[in-house]
């Protein structure tokens, strides 16, 4: 349970293993039209066997959500195939709202790792084509919600960045976990449903997915979050 | 330990230290004969190697294909990561330092499947401001005194660690209140023992602290038994370091905390308890024929596994540290931890450990 007055937004790392399993749990039993989350254990330890509480939650050969496209750009050599489908010309009149199926689908794999820096669960993400090939930010910011990308190209450095991630060792993408704790504090504090003894962690998950999924078009239903306690 | 004045010897040490590089242009970029000569050039341990590319690039210009340039470096085919300080990838990639250091620079072909884009100076500042900010979140619960930093002072700070400045940096550092670790032989916990509550210090001077502090483990296994350093086998991918960027919670009220105790605490599983240690090493060593090296080494307990079921229990030794490297230097165990921090951290504030670990294949019956 986490102290409600005195809580600054943090999760141990306990504590994050009972949100995350409590989150995938929550996820499955909704039955979203999106793949399930596993728990994949690991160590970054050579030699060592691991201990199954450390690890991260994957989501994998996830298909976002799509939403309206008012200006389609049709500049990417590499999806001129598609376009025969639909029967139009090579050049496309921007004006037109092109099916989705004519649009290459794009996947995402999204892993939440915790930091033990700044004490919260971390969203890594990637992106890639239907034949493997791994997109750029450019063709990323298409795929997300128009309030998304803006902020994306507003402050290059400090929302989403690229770092190597914690686990695999390659370039990931990543949104900032900086300012995580001041909007789990208020997410969590204000709360008509926290109980005299605090707030449990598996609440934790659920709330902050509610905020970081919105980046990528992932709506939580609401019911998800009044859930916690009825597993 | 005045931070306000000129810093310690063993600072003034770290800042002052410095790796001699040769450089050369990878053949597949040269253009002209004769090949360009290698660049010869001192990479200061805590710089960076994407800031030297102003002073390498015109030795090799004229012989650059045309095209834009997407620098990166790679020892021995390694891509290097170059958000890692220069000193930490010596230490790390040259098991027997090697001077001076050979290394190969790219100007195309960026492996972006390994390494995360760099476009120059910029991201090796913004790498660093954003280290600097998780090591303040360690320490203090919060980023505020980072962010809140004058236009002025972040431009000192960031130019002090360019120049390898270090009475400019202690100046505009000692502003942040990141404060430093009492070193004196008892420690006094903070009763909480948890720095996020803890509110900055107006007093003048640096506070004492204690409570977590940032430190970047790297770790490089080696599988065989080499007598000399110089035959460990070279690392040729990332795959085979471990890297922990975790904080150690600093304990222990009226003892001595040591860096000793700081290693234990981030790899716990390699330090078995002595008295099961000596017990059962010598079983194990019976039973097994298993070469072993003095029992002060530091070893691990394999989690049931391959272990012969009459010593239920009893460790098999699969991993053992054989030495660590903080800036160049093998630090005794029993020093205190907080002098090893405190002197020997990067300016980001975090402390770069490279550990040499033997791992030991188990033998299955």
């Amino acid at each position: 349970m986490i102290n409600i007055s005195s809580w600054d937004g943090t999760l141990s790392a306990a504590e994050f293993y009972v949100a995350a399993c409590a989150f995938s749990e929550l996820w499955k039993k909704f039955n979203l039209a999106l793949p399930q989350w596993s728990w994949i254990p690991s160590s970054k330890r050579p030699g060592i066997p691991f201990n199954h509480v450390e690890g991260y939650l994957s989501m994998e050969n996830v298909i976002l959500p799509s939403f309206e496209q008012e200006d389609y750009q049709g500049d990417d050599l590499m999806e001129k195939e598609e376009y025969s489908c639909s029967n139009v010309d090579e050049f496309i009149d921007d004006a037109i709202l092109v099916q989705n199926y004519c649009h290459e689908v794009n996947h995402y794999d999204f892993h939440i790792v915790y930091s033990t820096s700044y004490r919260v669960p971390v969203l890594y993400f990637r992106a890639y084509r239907s034949d493997g090939q791994t997109l750029l930010s450019d063709k990323i910011e298409k795929d997300i919600p128009p309030n998304s990308a803006k902020l994306l190209m507003k402050s290059k450095w400090t929302f989403i960045t690229q770092e190597e991630h914690p686990q695999l060792n390659r370039p990931w993408y990543t949104l900032h976990p900086c300012g995580t704790t001041d909007w789990m504090k208020l997410l969590l504090t204000n709360e008509d449903s926290v109980g005299q003894d605090g707030v449990a962690s598996e609440k934790y998950m659920v709330s902050w997915f509610s905020v970081v999924g919105q980046v990528f078009g992932l709506k939580i239903p609401f019911e998800m979050l009044g859930n916690i306690g009825t597993l | 330990m005045d931070s306000k004045g000129g810093g310690t010897e063993a600072q003034k040490f770290v800042w002052e230290g410095a790796i001699p590089l040769q450089i050369h242009l990878h053949d597949s970029e040269v253009t002209t004969l004769p090949n360009p000569p290698p660049a010869l050039i001192l990479a200061p341990r805590l710089g960076y190697l994407p800031l030297l590319v102003p002073k390498i690039k015109p030795f090799f210009s004229n012989s650059l294909p045309p095209g834009v340039d997407t620098v990166w470096f790679e020892y021995k085919g390694l891509p290097l990561k170059w958000y890692i300080p220069t000193g930490v990838l010596f230490d790390l990639l040259c098991a027997e330092a090697e001077r001076p250091w050979n290394l190969t620079v790219h100007f195309r072909g960026y492996p972006g499947n390994i390494l995360t884009p760099c476009e120059g100076v910029d991201s090796v500042k913004w790498s660093f401001i954003n280290a600097l900010k998780e090591a303040a979140y360690i320490i203090n619960g919060n980023c505020k005194n980072i962010m809140n930093m004058s236009q002025s002072d972040q431009a000192d700070l960031w130019h002090s660690v360019l120049n390898g400045n270090m009475e400019a940096y202690l100046r505009v550092s000692s502003k942040l209140k990141l404060g430093t670790i009492g070193d004196d032989y008892s420690l006094k916990l903070n009763s909480t023992s948890k720095s996020r509550q803890r509110t900055s210090d107006t007093d003048a001077t640096a506070p004492i602290r204690t409570g977590r502090i940032p430190v970047r483990l790297y770790i490089r296994s080696i599988n065989e038994d080499i007598d000399d350093l110089e035959d460990a086998p070279i690392v040729d991918s990332w795959d085979k370091i471990s890297y922990i960027n975790r904080p150690v919670e600093i304990w222990g009220e009226g003892k001595c905390f040591t860096l000793y105790n700081a290693v234990k605490a981030l790899l716990p599983e390699l330090f078995a308890d002595k008295h099961l240690l000596t017990d059962n090493v010598s079983k194990a060593e019976m039973e097994d024929g298993q070469q072993s090296e003095e029992i002060s080494s530091l070893r691990s307990p394999e989690e049931g596994g391959e272990t012969s079921t009459e010593h239920a229990g009893s460790p098999l030794d699969t991993a053992e540290i054989k030495f660590l490297r903080i800036q160049g230097i093998e630090p005794k165990m029993e020093i205190p931890f907080g002098w090893v921090v405190n002197n020997l951290m990067n300016p980001e504030h975090y402390l770069h450990i490279c550990v040499y670990i033997k791992v030991v294949e188990p033998i299955t019956i």
